[in-house]
């Protein structure tokens, strides 16, 4: 493999880089510590704040727009974007996240690129000088690893699947102005809705209690909320109780919702099926509650309780309290 | 308005996980006793959201299309039967071992073919790769604007005006077409099939088309077009050292997983 280096797509929040493209950067750098080459980084909305975060970060090249406005993701903008950026840099692969943005812009990247993508993604990697891409397939129940035949592979990675690099203030980059032909945006973004959502961000939660259908309804959620507020931690479901109408879609963990890489994932009613376990199963620590002790969860988690999570839950919020309550008078 | 919805046949992804297993060897997936073959669920929800355009917007027609084997003739069955209008039916053993660009090329030259589309659906990903990648190929060699993961899909003139779910809410896009929306789970459920539309499906036309049909040359489709290498298939690792929390009563079991959060510094 020539040293022609990586892409990230990177994305912005609150005017800084995710999370998640913090780690793309650390991801990159690993890969061309093998096979030489540089990082880029092109992010069509980054200011030179952003874009100086994103060299402190790891990219020796930005490419931007220079256009706040872009900041939200825009199908058309940031294909283009990217795809301009990756003509005028040839790198060996374009990372992007696996978000509802980069799961969008990698397939329609690759094919205006004849190139190929593999879509979430929970590991890259140089063996033989070729990179392969690990990920989930068929509902979450197997793993493929696969590589391209063509001269760019493009691929989109689950958050938590790499560390990202510490900040290194004063790091050198240069930011390079992409041309963007207006021309080429036909579908418009008219309005963005929002939810409010929880305190914590599922996402970047250290802990997350999650609920499914073994909840039985909806107030199961208010009894899992309290655990998580007890945890400060986050709400999040498998997809069944989100179908249901039992809890917002935003909450939905798996191979079509969100990943999450908590410290403590505590699974509540979810029987383990492999697509609800692709969006957690790099959880440091399981805990499965759960009325059926055959439940498949059980073979993934470190505890596992069988139980009415109802009668359950309440008794265990109570002994964190004491517990914490004990440990906090000791100190 | 002429419609047309990419449907792929699937082995029934409700089927029991326990019973899943793969070969590793031949890198194929061991299909289980009794398996049932059925429509990509994400595939059947843009059928469900072609027939809703139509129940919305009037003159409607749909076509559902699929590329597979022969038995793939099921999914373009049961996409009659939920109510499209016609079928297109791309069977070919040029076709067989290809990936999601070479699918893409397949369904789009059909498209073409057609001719007269004025928004292909198709689901967000497909329920044995679970790419997400076909969708947006399409619109692409079709130079059509494309959204993606929609849970509502609206007509009116000459745009499709999309709700795009995104992780904390949803975006509404207004794209001009021909255009491609590929739907997500959000949209709901699809319905099943009726017993009068599975009757009249038998009498609705099926064409079927080879490769050659295309215009499509050999060494560019199938095995011999893919760009992506199936390098390994394998089932993932369970960590398979759960450690039972058992109590007589449930403020017990309570007490005792606490204690484990609190030794393993997780509290």
């Amino acid at each position: 493999m020539s040293a022609r280096g990586i892409l990230v797509v990177a994305e912005l929040a609150a005017g800084r880089p995710s999370s998640v493209s913090r780690e793309l950067l650390g991801l990159a750098q690993r890969i061309v510590e093998q096979t030489g080459g540089p990082v880029g980084a092109v992010c069509p909305g980054a200011d030179a704040e952003a874009a100086a975060e994103l060299v402190a970060h790891g990219a020796d090249r930005v490419y931007t727009a220079g256009d706040t406005e872009l900041a939200d993701y825009d199908s058309d903008a940031w294909t283009a974007c990217a795809a301009w950026a990756a003509r005028a840099m040839d790198p060996n692969a374009v990372l992007a996240a696996h978000t509802t943005s980069g799961a969008d812009l990698a397939p329609r990247l690759a094919f205006r690129l004849e190139a190929a993508a593999a879509t979430g993604c929970l590991g890259v990697e140089v063996e033989d000088g070729t990179l392969r891409f690990t990920r989930p397939c068929y509902g979450g129940n197997a793993r493929e690893t696969v590589s391209f035949n063509t001269r760019l592979a493009v691929a989109t990675v689950r958050g938590g699947c790499s560390e990202a690099l510490p900040r290194e203030a004063g790091r050198q980059g240069e930011t390079v102005r992409v041309s963007l032909d207006r021309a080429a945006l036909r579908a418009r973004t008219v309005e963005r809705r929002r939810e409010s959502g929880g305190d914590v961000r599922l996402e970047e939660a250290r802990v997350v209690v999650a609920g499914g259908r073994g909840l039985n309804g909806p107030e199961g959620f208010e009894v899992l909320g309290e655990l998580a507020r007890e945890l400060n931690g986050a709400l999040g479901a498998s997809r069944v109780p989100c179908d249901l109408g039992w809890c917002p879609h935003s909450m939905q963990i798996g191979l079509t919702g969100k990943t999450v890489t908590p410290d403590l994932y505590i699974a509540v009613g979810i029987s383990g099926a492999g697509h609800h376990m692709a969006g957690c199963g790099r959880a440091r620590n399981i805990v499965a509650i759960n009325s059926d002790p055959e439940a498949a969860i059980y073979k993934d988690a470190r505890w596992g309780v069988v139980g009415d999570y109802r009668k359950l839950i309440p008794p265990l919020i109570a002994a964190i309290r004491e517990l914490r309550a004990a440990s906090a008078a000791r100190n | 308005m002429h419609i047309v919805v990419c449907a792929k046949q699937v082995p029934d992804p409700e089927a029991a996980f326990s019973m899943f297993r793969v070969d590793e060897q031949a890198k194929k997936v061991i299909p289980a006793p009794g398996l049932r073959m059925v429509m990509s669920p994400f595939d059947a929800q843009a059928l469900e959201a072609s027939l809703r355009v139509r129940e919305a917007a009037g003159e409607v027609r749909i076509t559902v299309m699929s590329l597979g084997t022969e038995s793939a003739r099921a999914a373009v069955k049961h996409g009659l039967a939920m109510g499209a209008d016609d079928g297109v039916l791309l069977a070919d053993a040029a076709f067989e071992d290809g990936d999601a660009y070479t699918t893409a090329r397949v369904l789009a030259a059909a498209i073409g073919k057609l001719g007269d589309c004025d928004l292909v659906l198709t689901g967000r990903q497909a329920a044995d790769w679970d790419a997400g990648i076909v969708g947006s190929g399409i619109a692409e060699l079709l130079h059509m604007p494309v959204v993606t993961f929609a849970r509502e899909v609206k007509i009116g003139n000459g745009t499709v005006r999309v709700e795009r779910v995104v992780e904390n809410g949803c975006d509404v896009i207004e794209a001009p077409l021909p255009a491609v929306v590929t739907v997500s789970n959000e949209l709901g459920a699809a319905r099943a099939p009726s017993l009068r539309e599975t009757m009249r499906a038998a009498r609705k036309p099926v064409l079927a088309w080879s490769a050659a049909d295309l215009g499509l040359p050999p060494g560019e489709i199938g095995a011999k077009g893919a760009r992506r290498v199936l390098e390994r298939l394998f089932e993932p690792v369970k960590r398979g050292a759960c450690e039972m929390v058992a109590g007589a009563t449930p403020e017990e079991k309570g007490q005792k997983l606490a204690q484990c959060l609190l030794e393993a510094q997780l509290l």
